[in-house]
Order: structure tokens, then C-alpha cells, then sequence
């Protein structure tokens, strides 16, 4: 048997520079930290505070420049273009601010996207794209295009695209940032649920009220770790579950 | 993902700016149209030059009075103006010496400005021509009604005259019309001389030049007797053994009548002009080839700007879809996939209007184009299609590549 890592996310002194020219920039100083599987983490700070940086690394869209970083027990520096693409696909949901759902592209078919990288056929992407939406309680809006829905909405099937692959994490970047405030309570229901299903989320914020739902708040100032206060344990899934009955 | 669906999202991205991609299918179209058309325009035009020559027959050697060298391109400097054929540059070549390569040697001499009369209907035939019976198969003219006269005729100075169609017409009625008359065994009238009409030949139809059915013959003797007394020929016709021989029976005349002439048959002032019915095919089909390959040449420059409007509007579509770009490669979408996504969406613009093309080019291949009947070649249709393809392919791939190659951050976060 596999001896799996407990953490999804490794960061090991990591630094990234951004050359500008003449001077260069220092997103993120030799940050190291680590996320158990099955928690719930809000990543804090104010904007220039490195925290879309960390952001982008954890999603495997930028490489750090120096340090190591393991997703899911993976070397990420190891990997080639091909390969974190395929890291994406399999092991991070993602969801954004503006939700970026394909525009004249059903619901379904959104959701279905990352399921059709992964190569599954029409049948099997058709049963589990129809899965995540019911999850996020969309079933009854699979064939709405992203138009024809409210915010609230229209994040949750970004949720369920980002669920549907079943993802070691979901990261989620400002998720009720451009929503009204019951499409925020709406959606952050749909984030207490994945966690209570023992999923890692983590959650980029700039809102107390949005953060004060994680089990975890880690703070970033400079491009370095502030505070890292952890408020309620760390899973609440299957372990807990299964100790507690 | 697999191919289908790549095609899928990619016949989606054509569909949903439909107008733009219209107008890009249109340059496309316009260019294989044009492929296809003109070089059916060019194709017709090299029949038309062909049938032309096959009617004058291809064993045939025409020596005409005249400048110019034995090519017969008839050069404005050969101006010997005293020089004539007679009978006896007939009787020369008629020598048995020739006979391996020379079938039949047939003068011709035209009387010009005759009228024809009939019942009151008068006509001048584009050319009255007298000679012998050899020419029919010389010449390639069949009898149409009645017969053509025979070397009887020529023997016993028979006034007998075979017509052209359209002389036919002209004097005696249409014969598809009522209240034609049948020309055959009546007597038209020749600057007073009563010729009896033996036959009418089948009819040869334009040259795209003149009406070769515009003709009359008699045969030289009875010409001779009646219109024009003398014994200066228009034309010799000079039949070859076969097509292999025409140019040794070509060089036979040219130096045979040169030699009688006093001249060097490499002169260029010999007074004569040998034209060769295949050496003339040989240079019009290609005169004819290479008009084909201007006119192909034209048409492939608006197909290579029919490519650069489908490079023009995918870079358009590439920058507008940048973040969907962005979404797809977070949600794990392979370089590859999206390059291949966009390379079929000019594939699709290109092949759209290719078969368009061609649809257009061979609907516009059926009218006459500058008189010329188009004929439609199948491999320039293949050819067109292959190239709008390959040509979207090629022009594609920059701006595919482009967004294959988009960093995923860059592209999110690009409004």
C-alpha cells in the first residue's frame, strides 16, 4: 500500500521574484507551510500581500523560483507543461472571483469541461457533471447558459466544474467577491458542505466574515506569513466521523 | 478529449460570430471559385483551339503564297509579293519520289467576289474554292446530303458545286423550317455559269474565328473553264502518308519548292508559307497552357488572400477568447487540445468555403465566358480544395500556436 503523505499541500521555503526590469519583485519570501488533507483554510491579506501568488503556485499555474512544492505527495518542480496540466485536470478545482464559466456554453457543458480533458467519454462526463450540479443544488438549471443565471448561480456551477473530477483541493480565489451578500451565504453553504464531505478547501479571502468559516486563517504580509491560527480542528470528515459514532 | 468533440467546439466557435466567419468563408470562396472557373475558361479555350485544327486535318500540310518562313508564323518581313503557286509546284510534289511520305497533293484556287444566285436569293460565299476531289478526306469534309464530287466530274468538266451549310441556307432556306427547298440536284447560278448542286457538306461549325461552313467547291477544272482562267493556286493542301510523316513530308515541300523557287530552303523570304496542322496544334495548345497557368496563377493569389483573411480573423478570435483560453488550461486543458481546437476552427472557415468554391466554380463554369465554353478540370477542382485546406492549415497555425502557447495566468487574468 501507498504511504500517502497526511498533507495535501507542502510548501517548503518557497520564494518567487518577478524580474521587472531594473528592480525585481518579491511576491512570496521563503514561505513554508503545510495543509492537512480534509481542512478548511482561508489564505488572508491585503492585495500586494503575495497572497495571489501563493494562489497561482498551489494551482499549479506558476512554478515557484525557488523552494519545493508537493501537491498530493508530487514534486510539482518535476513536472513538465504537459504534466501540470494534467496536475490541474486531476488534482485542483478551481474557482474564481468571476466565476470564468464559458460564455454561450450550458451549465452542463461547464461543468462537463475538465471531465472532457480528462478523457472520459460523453455517457460517463453526462453522470458525473449531472452529480456536482445536484450537489450544488442545480440539477433543475443543467441546459441555463451562464446568461440566464444570477451570480450566486453561476458560481455554483463553477463549483460543481470544480468538484466534478473529484479533486485532491479546491481552491477557491475571492469566491463571494463579486456577489450580493445572500448568493455570498449561499455559496459559502456550499463550501461548509464539501468540507463537512472531507474535501481540503482552500479559500482565498479578503473578508473576516467569509474567513471566520474556516477551521484555519493563515495571514500573509510582504509576501511572508503573518499569522497562522487555526480555530477549529483541522477535519471534520471521515476521521472525526468515524471516532465520534 | 477526443477528435469529434474538438471538431464539435470548433464548428461552435464558427458558428457563434456568424456573419464574421461568413465574410472570412467568403475569401476563401472567391478564391476557389476562381481557380475553378478560370482554369476551366483556360481548359475550354485549348479545346476550342484544338477542334479548330482537327478539323483541318492533323495529316495535312497547308503551303500558302505569301512571306514569312516555313514555320508559317508569318512574320511581316517576308514580303515577296511576285511569288505564286502554280500547277506545276503541284505536279513537282506529285513526283513518286515523295510517295513514301506524300499522299495527295490538292490545289486550290479561291474565284474570288462570285455570286451565287438562285430563284432570286443571292449569295456571296465567304470563299469559293475550286479543286479537286482529294480534299475530302484531306480536309475532313463529309457529305452532309447528296454526294461530293468525283474525280469523273473533275475528268469530264462537270459544272457541279458541293455547298457549305451555310450557303445552303442562305439559298435555298433553313431545312428545319418549312418551305425549304432541297438544294441538291437544283442550279445556282455563278456570275451566270449554271452549276449543279451534287451535295452539302456536314457542317463543321466556327472556328471561334470565321464560319467554316460559309464554303462552296467546284472542281478546278470546271473553275478554270468558267471563272478564273489562270493557273495561280490560293493554297496547296499537301496530305501526309500519316501523322509520323507530316514533317518529313514537310520538309520535303519546303525544300522541293525552294528548289524551284531558286532558293535556300532555310531562307527567309522563300515567297511560300508551309503551315502544319500539328505543329500548329502544338503551339496554340500551348499558347493555351500557358494562359491556363496566368489564369491559375491569378486565381491561387486570391486563394493565398483568402488565407490571410482567415489568419487575420482566428488572431481576432485568439485575443477574444483569451480567457476562455485562460479557463480551459486551469481546468486541465493540454497545449495540444487547444491547439488543435483552433487549427480546426480555420480548417472548418477554409473547407467551408472550398466546398462552396467549387460549387460556385463549377455553377459559373457552365455559362460562356469571354466566348469561351468553359471545360471543367476535375484535378484543378481536387487541386483547389486541397490547397484552400492546406492553406487554412498553414495560416492557422500562428494564431493557433499563439494560443496554445498563452501562459493560463496570463490569459485569466487578461478583460
Amino acid at each position: 500500500m501507498r504511504t500517502r503523505s497526511p498533507f495535501v499541500i507542502e510548501l517548503r521555503n518557497v520564494s518567487k521574484h518577478y524580474d521587472m526590469g531594473e528592480h525585481t519583485v518579491h511576491a512570496l519570501r521563503d514561505v513554508s507551510l503545510s495543509i492537512e488533507r480534509g481542512d478548511f483554510v482561508a489564505i488572508m491579506g491585503t492585495s500586494g500581500s503575495g497572497k495571489s501568488t501563493l494562489m497561482n503556485i498551489i494551482g499549479c499555474l506558476d512554478i515557484p523560483t525557488s523552494g519545493r512544492f508537493s501537491l498530493d505527495g508530487i514534486d510539482v518542480r518535476t513536472l513538465d507543461e504537459s504534466q501540470l496540466a494534467t496536475a490541474r485536470n486531476r488534482k485542483i478545482g478551481f474557482i474564481f472571483q468571476s466565476f470564468n464559466l464559458i460564455p454561450r456554453t450550458t451549465a452542463l457543458e461547464n461543468v462537463e469541461l475538465p471531465l472532457a480533458y480528462a478523457g472520459l467519454n460523453g455517457k460517463q462526463r453526462r453522470i458525473r457533471a449531472l452529480e456536482a450540479l445536484s450537489a450544488v443544488g442545480l440539477a433543475d438549471r443543467t441546459s441555463h447558459l451562464p446568461s440566464e443565471l444570477s451570480g450566486g448561480q453561476q458560481q455554483r456551477v463553477a463549483v460543481a466544474r470544480a468538484i466534478a473530477t473529484n479533486p485532491a483541493l479546491i481552491l477557491a480565489d475571492e469566491p463571494t467577491g463579486n456577489l450580493d451578500s445572500s448568493s455570498t451565504s449561499e455559496v459559502l453553504g456550499v463550501f461548509d458542505r464539501l468540507h463537512s464531505e472531507g474535501r481540503t478547501v482552500v479559500l482565498i479571502t479578503h473578508e473576516d466574515e467569509v474567513a471566520a468559516r474556516a477551521h484555519r486563517i493563515i495571514r500573509l504580509r510582504d509576501g511572508a506569513v503573518l499569522t497562522d491560527v487555526r480555530q477549529s480542528p483541522a477535519a471534520r470528515g471521515p476521521h472525526d466521523q468515524m471516532t465520534s459514532r | 478529449m477526443k477528435f469529434r468533440e474538438t471538431l464539435r467546439l470548433a464548428l461552435g466557435g464558427v458558428g457563434s460570430n456568424r456573419l464574421r466567419s461568413a465574410l472570412t468563408i467568403l475569401g476563401i470562396l472567391i478564391g476557389v471559385a476562381s481557380v475553378v472557373t478560370l482554369v476551366a475558361v483556360g481548359n475550354g479555350s485549348s479545346a476550342a483551339v484544338r477542334k479548330q485544327f482537327e478539323n483541318l486535318g492533323t495529316n495535312a500540310i497547308q503551303v500558302q503564297p505569301g512571306g514569312g518562313g516555313r514555320r508559317g508564323a508569318g512574320g511581316p518581313g517576308g514580303g515577296n509579293a511576285g511569288a505564286t503557286l502554280t500547277l506545276k509546284d503541284v505536279e513537282a510534289l506529285q513526283s513518286n519520289e515523295w510517295e513514301q511520305s506524300i499522299k495527295a497533293v490538292i490545289p486550290q484556287a479561291n474565284a474570288s467576289g462570285v455570286t451565287a444566285e438562285y430563284d432570286g436569293a443571292s449569295v456571296t460565299p465567304g470563299q469559293l474554292t475550286g479543286t479537286t476531289n482529294e480534299l475530302w478526306e484531306a480536309g475532313n469534309w463529309k457529305p452532309g446530303r447528296g454526294r461530293l464530287f468525283d474525280a469523273d466530274d473533275e475528268q469530264s468538266r462537270s459544272l457541279v458545286i458541293v455547298l457549305g451549310t451555310t450557303v445552303a441556307t442562305n439559298l435555298f432556306g433553313d431545312p428545319a423550317m418549312s418551305g425549304a427547298i432541297d438544294p441538291v440536284g437544283e442550279s445556282v447560278k455563278l456570275n451566270g455559269n449554271a452549276f449543279q448542286v451534287v451535295g452539302v457538306l456536314k457542317s463543321k461549325g466556327s472556328n471561334g474565328f470565321q464560319d467554316q461552313d460559309d464554303v462552296a467547291f467546284v472542281p478546278l477544272t470546271s473553275l478554270r473553264d468558267t471563272l478564273a482562267g489562270g493557273t495561280t493556286l490560293s493554297r496547296i493542301t499537301v496530305q501526309a502518308t500519316s501523322q509520323e510523316e507530316t514533317s518529313n513530308a514537310q520538309d520535303i515541300v519546303t525544300n522541293v519548292l525552294a528548289a524551284r523557287a531558286g532558293k535556300s530552303p532555310t531562307a527567309t523570304d522563300l515567297g511560300f508559307r508551309v503551315l502544319n496542322a500539328s505543329t500548329l496544334i502544338q503551339s496554340s495548345s500551348e499558347t493555351a497552357k500557358t494562359l491556363t497557368v496566368l489564369l491559375a496563377a491569378v486565381a491561387a493569389i486570391s486563394l493565398l488572400v483568402g488565407g490571410i483573411g482567415i489568419m487575420n480573423i482566428m488572431l481576432v478570435t485568439v485575443t477574444e477568447r483569451t480567457r476562455e483560453i485562460g479557463i480551459r488550461k486551469a481546468v486541465g486543458a493540454q497545449k495540444s487540445a487547444i491547439l488543435l481546437q483552433f487549427l480546426l476552427e480555420a480548417v472548418v472557415l477554409g473547407a467551408l468555403g472550398g466546398l462552396v468554391g467549387v460549387g460556385v466554380g463549377l455553377l459559373g463554369s457552365n455559362f460562356k465566358i469571354a466566348g469561351v465554353q468553359p471545360v471543367v478540370s476535375w484535378p484543378s477542382v481536387f487541386v483547389a480544395l486541397g490547397v484552400a485546406v492546406t492553406i487554412s492549415v498553414f495560416f492557422g497555425f500562428y494564431p493557433a500556436n499563439r494560443a496554445a502557447s498563452m501562459r493560463p495566468i496570463d490569459a485569466l487574468r487578461h478583460e
